[in-house]
Order: C-alpha cells, then sequence, then structure tokens
C-alpha cells in the first residue's frame, strides 16, 4: 500500500511500457482467473467489467468468467448497445458507462449521526478502515487520468477527503491499454490515452490469437509485480509486443473526434456572452447526467435528516451538479437560474477554470458524456462551434 | 389533556383521488407506531372513524377539485389549518382524472351515467392550489412515502425537508442504474420528471411515465425533439407521452398541446 501522503496508488517501476521486451509477460484467460483468486484471498474487492442490463458495466466480479468475453460496445451520441463479437475478447470495450467514481467517491455516504437521547451525545462516524481493498481490473488509460485528476480535488491540498482517501489509497490497479476507440472517444487530443502512462500496478495489452486473448503485461509498481510473479508468466515475444503496440497507436490514430486545447482558457474566458450558449441550451435537458457519468465532476451535496422524534441527526452526502437549482442557491434563489447558465457552469468548469483551480483539465476525453447525454449534446462539438463564431466575431 | 405541549394534531383529506396516497400512510407500518407518538392523528377516515374537532395542526389533502361542493370544502380545511400540504398527483397537478380538461366533460356524462341530471361536476378537474394558499406540494402517484416521512419529521423538527426538485436522472444515476433511454432506446420521461420515486421504472428497465410532474425548468421540447428524430414517434403518441398523470402540469399540458396541435394541421 502506497504512503499516506502519496496521491498515486504505488511507487511506479517501469511507467512506461518501452522497456526491454523480456520484462513483457504474457497471460492467457485463466491466467486472468487466477489472478482475480489471488486478489480475493488477500481480501480485494475485486471489481472489473461485466455485462449487466445491456451494458458493459463495471461491477464485482469472482471469475474470469463474468468478463464480457466475446462483447463489445457500439457508441455514438446519445446511443449505447452491445453487440456480440466474433472472437473472446474480454477486453475489446472502450469507456465503461460508469468510472472508478462510482467506488472511489460513492454516490451516497452518511458522514455522521448522532444519538441526542444519550447524556452527551457525539457525532459517530462510520469506520472506514475496515472496509476491503478494492482491485480494479480493466480500467483504461482516460480512468487512469480521471483518477489523477481527482486525486488533485480530494487529496491535493490541505483538506484530504477521507472517504475518497481510505478508497483510494487501498486500491489496486490493473489496467488495459486500448486496443480500438470508440467514435466519442477523444483521449489522444486531451493527452490522456489510449497508451499506458504509468498509474496502475499492472498493464496489459489484449492480443487476439486464433480467435482466443491473451495479454501482454507490464508491471508498475512493486506489488503489481510481486503478484504477477505469483502467476509465474512467461515472457511475451517480442512480435507479440510490437503486435500490441501497434494496436494502441492505430487505436489513437483512428480517433475521430477531437478536442483543440490551445488557448482553451481564454477561449472560455473571452466568451461568457457568446449566442452558442444559448443554443445549446435549446437543447439542454439540464438533467445532470453528463456530470453524473464524466469521471472527474466531484459535486455533492450535503443533507442533514432526523427521525420524527429529533432525537437521532444524521448527516449525508450524494452526488449533486451544478445542473440542479438547489446547487447553487443561496438567499433569494439560485444564482444560474436559466438553463444557458448551467450549461455554461459545467463546460467552463471542465474546461478552463479547472486549469486555474488543479493545474489541469477537468476533461480527459472519456466521451461518456457524449454518450450518455439523452439528447446527444456533444462538448467536443460545442468547443469547435465557440471557436468558430469568436473567430466570426 | 393538560399537556404544556400538546401533540400536534393531524388531518387526511380525501378529495378526487383513489386513495393510493392514503394507502401509502397506512403502508409506512414500521414507522406507524412512531407517527402516531409523534403527532395525534384528529382526521383520517381511510384509517379510523374517529374524529377530533379542528383546528388541525398539518392538513395532508389527496386529490383534486371536480364538483362544486368539493369547492367549497378545501376552503374550510384551509381555514382549519396552519399548514396545509398536498400529497400526491392529484392535488398537486389535477391527476389522470385531468384528462378530461382536454375534452367536453358533458359528452362523457350523457354516455356514462343513464340519469345525467343527477351528476353536478365541475368541467375541469383541478389541484388544490387553484382554489387556496399550499404551503408544501408532495409528487408522486402515489408518493413516496419515504418522502413524506421526511416532510413531517421536518415539520415536527422545524427543520427544512430534504425533497429534491431536480431531474430524476439525477435518482437513476446515483442508483448505478442503466439508463434506458440511451442503452435500450426507451422514451424515459426521466430527464424533465421530478426525482423522488427512487428511479422505480428504469430500476426495472423501464422508462419513467412522470409521476412525480415536471421538474423544474423542463426542457420538453427538446426531449421530444430527439423522441421524434430517433425514436420516430408520432405526434399522436407524443401527446400521449406528456399526457399522463401530470397531465395538467403547466409544462406537460404546454407540450401535450403544442403537439396536439401540430397533429390537427
Ligand atoms: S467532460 Fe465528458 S469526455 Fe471529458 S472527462 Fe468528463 S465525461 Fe469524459
Ligand atoms: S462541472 Fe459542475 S458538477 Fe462537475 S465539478 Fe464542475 S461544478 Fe461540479
Ligand atoms: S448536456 Fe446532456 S446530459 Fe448534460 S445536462 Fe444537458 S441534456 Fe443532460
Ligand atoms: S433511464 Fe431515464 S431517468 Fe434514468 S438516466 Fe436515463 S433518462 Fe434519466
Amino acid at each position: 500500500m502506497a504512503d499516506a501522503s502519496d496521491s498515486q496508488s504505488n511507487p511506479p517501476v517501469d511507467p512506461a511500457p518501452s522497456g526491454p521486451d523480456g520484462e513483457r509477460k504474457l497471460l492467457r484467460l485463466p491466467d486472468l482467473d487466477r489472478l482475480i483468486g489471488l486478489l480475493r484471498a488477500r481480501g480485494f474487492r475485486v471489481i472489473g467489467p461485466t455485462v449487466r442490463d445491456a451494458t458493459i458495466m463495471l461491477g464485482d466480479i469472482e471469475s474470469a468468467a463474468q468478463l464480457p468475453s466475446g462483447w463489445a460496445e457500439r457508441v455514438e451520441a446519445g446511443f449505447y448497445r452491445v453487440e456480440r463479437r466474433d472472437d473472446a475478447a474480454c477486453f475489446a470495450h472502450r469507456t465503461s458507462p460508469e468510472s472508478a467514481k462510482r467506488h472511489l467517491f460513492p454516490p451516497a455516504q452518511k458522514l455522521w449521526r448522532a444519538d441526542g437521547s444519550e447524556d452527551h451525545p457525539q457525532p459517530v462516524v462510520e469506520d472506514r478502515s475496515t472496509a476491503p481493498r478494492l482491485a480494479f481490473l480493466g480500467l483504461h488509460a482516460c480512468d487512469l487520468a480521471a483518477i489523477a485528476v481527482q486525486d488533485k480535488v480530494f487529496m491535493g491540498g490541505a483538506y484530504v477527503d477521507h472517504v475518497y482517501a481510505t478508497h483510494r489509497r487501498g486500491a489496486l490497479i490493473i489496467a488495459v491499454q486500448c486496443t480500438s476507440s470508440a467514435p466519442t472517444c477523444f483521449c489522444d487530443s486531451m493527452g490522456t490515452g489510449p497508451h499506458l502512462d504509468g498509474g496502475c500496478d499492472l498493464g496489459m495489452t489484449e492480443l487476439i490469437e486464433g480467435g482466443e486473448p491473451v495479454y501482454v503485461v507490464h508491471t508498475g509498481s512493486e506489488e503489481g509485480a510481486q503478484l504477477l510473479a505469483g502467476l509465474a508468466p512467461p515472457p511475451a515475444s517480442h512480435a507479440q509486443v510490437v503486435a500490441a503496440e501497434q494496436l494502441v497507436a492505430e487505436a489513437a490514430a483512428h480517433q475521430k473526434r477531437r478536442m483543440q486545447t490551445e488557448g482553451i482558457k481564454d477561449l472560455f474566458y473571452q466568451n461568457y456572452e457568446n449566442p452558442r450558449w444559448e443554443e445549446v441550451a435549446r437543447r439542454c435537458l439540464t438533467c445532470a447526467n453528463c456530470t453524473m457519468v464524466c469521471p472527474t465532476c466531484f459535486c455533492a451535496n450535503i443533507e442533514d435528516g432526523t427521525d420524527l422524534s429529533g432525537r437521532l441527526a444524521e448527516r449525508r452526502r450524494r452526488w449533486d451538479s451544478c445542473y440542479t437549482l438547489d446547487f447553487s442557491y443561496i438567499h433569494g434563489g439560485s444564482v444560474r437560474y436559466s438553463p444557458m447558465s448551467r450549461y455554461r457552469q459545467w463546460l467552463t468548469h471542465k474546461l478552463a477554470t479547472w486549469i486555474d483551480q488543479f493545474g489541469t483539465s477537468g476533461c480527459v476525453g472519456c466521451g461518456r458524456c457524449i454518450v450518455w447525454c439523452p439528447v446527444g449534446i456533444d462538448l467536443t462539438e460545442e468547443v469547435a462551434a465557440l471557436r468558430m463564431s469568436a473567430r466570426a466575431s | 389533556m393538560g399537556r404544556k405541549h400538546p401533540k400536534p394534531k393531524l388531518a387526511v383529506w380525501k378529495f378526487a383521488s383513489c386513495d393510493g396516497c392514503q394507502l401509502s400512510i397506512l403502508d409506512c407500518e414500521d414507522e406507524l407506531l412512531d407517527i402516531a407518538g409523534a403527532v395525534e392523528i384528529a382526521y383520517f377516515p381511510e384509517a379510523t372513524r374517529a374524529v377530533v374537532k379542528g383546528p388541525y395542526d398539518i392538513s395532508l389533502v389527496e386529490g383534486s377539485v371536480t364538483t362544486p361542493h368539493d369547492a367549497e370544502r378545501i376552503h374550510k380545511i384551509r381555514r382549519a389549518s396552519t399548514v396545509l400540504i398536498t400529497i400526491g398527483a392529484c392535488a398537486t397537478t389535477g391527476g389522470i382524472q385531468a384528462l378530461r380538461n382536454f375534452t367536453e366533460v358533458a359528452d362523457y356524462v350523457r354516455a356514462v351515467y343513464p340519469t345525467p341530471q343527477y351528476i353536478e361536476t365541475l368541467s375541469k378537474s383541478t389541484p388544490i392550489t387553484d382554489h387556496v394558499f399550499v404551503d408544501f406540494e408532495l409528487r408522486g402517484c402515489p408518493i413516496n412515502k419515504l418522502l413524506l416521512l421526511e416532510l413531517i419529521s421536518a415539520y415536527l423538527n422545524g427543520r427544512k425537508p430534504v425533497v429534491p426538485e431536480y431531474a430524476l436522472c439525477l435518482e437513476c444515476k446515483r442508483l448505478g442504474n442503466t439508463c434506458v433511454m440511451v442503452a435500450h432506446g426507451a422514451p424515459c420521461m426521466g430527464p424533465v420528471t421530478q426525482a423522488g420515486c427512487g428511479a422505480l421504472c428504469p430500476s426495472y428497465n423501464r422508462p419513467c411515465y412522470g409521476c412525480f410532474g415536471p421538474k423544474r425548468t423542463p426542457n420538453t421540447g427538446s426531449l421530444a425533439e430527439w423522441w421524434r428524430h430517433h425514436r420516430d414517434m408520432s405526434e399522436e403518441e407524443l401527446v400521449r407521452a406528456f399526457r399522463g398523470f401530470n397531465a395538467w402540469s403547466e409544462a406537460f399540458r404546454r407540450a401535450s398541446e403544442a403537439h396536439e396541435q401540430t397533429t390537427m394541421k
């Protein structure tokens, strides 16, 4: 486990997958099953992709049989369908509907409770130190980039969020490199993927040989190296290592969507009144789906409650969003009443003010907000349109 | 008697409705004793015949106003109540019976009743707020009993109730549901509907029917536009989508009427 002040999960050993071929190992599907078993034997809760409700979703898994073998997704703006593949690939899907956020920063948590019928009521905070460590299997490069962003948000300053920090410090990450891109992916232009660049304990690339998956694996931490050694894998061949890197490079090259990030802060700061905002607001439902699925959005509301008698009090935290009116309610009303101002807040925060606040973009190019927007609003299109109209005026 | 702080008196009133919301109160089985311990249930014919005279501290009103007699009765209840809370879609937006508001009710009366002259009914089913001042409107068809408990707890403890006004999608996403609109192509009303039901339908892979009525600043036009283009929904289907339990709420009424006008063109 990483030291408490460390925002990365584990000390990197071999972050860039460009070392000598001998360091790459080869795993097969039965090895992945053993790996999952090993993690569970060590007390980890293993979270990986699995087919559920016609999506490839991150969830609790107990064996490799639960991986989405032979499935992938077809996505577009506001559209998602799972589809059969003609091979047994387990990691052919790209971004899942949800990210690691749900597990590191749970959507609803009790923060404390107090019982007023006691003589000296003291708030009771739940003990989280006993929760099982999380092992994520199959996160992508953009997911790791998003975790690095949330590390800054929740653990980067003087005030560390203990809920997040407890889950995060215990987490082990086995990532996969994407060997294809979805039409909604734009990580390449955000510099966050699909190539893995550290931030994980083990990194894998899936190759299909004779219809069956094999995994070229590199280590990213001591703990990852130990885990891998337990499986005693053979080295990957030079050809396999080259083939793996080739697929990742092609995945990057084939990305259809791009975000031009140059001068993006100024673009936003100089275009608060751009008419494009009104245009997108006519389509936006202010439903908050984009902020819910975004792996970096971190907003929550604090709610206080009592029971009928008023003796038991409790404070809860739940995911909230700048799209709700309650979220920006101060005395007298909401400061962002118009849907226009709420859409503008979301995009300006993600792409501009986030940089001032945390020294990084709030967007990692995963495309989730595009896929899961019920009316298919696409932020890359909005930014391009903003640029166009800024140039015209 | 003789207590310095008598328990607040609670009354439950029924107007035109199916009694489903009152049943939600009785459905608070585990909590019912706590409620009875915290308030005096002074008038609740659905549950007890005992009647304690007013005035009442809290009145829960179920149902919409559909007869001249009810239109008078609600004023008496308002005068006898410190706080008046409407419960459910009928009391809050007119309910499913407000479908009559889009037609000629007299035609139905003639078609259904052998002696229509005995029927005294108003041409529209209207929400309580059209008649008297309402302190709080609890949405839903039926209401969520947990929100009712929250509302009563908040009132008794003098705090602000935690009742959401945002889109159902937040509740749905927090639960980790698959979005039935994006992943199954189902016409889900969630993005324009107020949260509070616990995302019941999407949790069972069904689209939301809008039982909790419009959320604040609902964009019904954009949602309908998407359905028209990506699901090939006809104008008639769009009219029906917005004409459910909350058909007479301003936002859904405007939406359905707009599509109805297009069908008549
Ligand atoms: S803004 Fe959209 S594309 Fe960017 S990280 Fe969030 S969900 Fe992904
Ligand atoms: S975009 Fe909105 S929900 Fe996301 S972090 Fe910023 S203010 Fe919060
Ligand atoms: S951009 Fe899309 S997902 Fe986000 S609030 Fe608007 S309609 Fe909802
Ligand atoms: S299923 Fe319906 S309520 Fe849930 S996120 Fe999708 S549109 Fe919203």
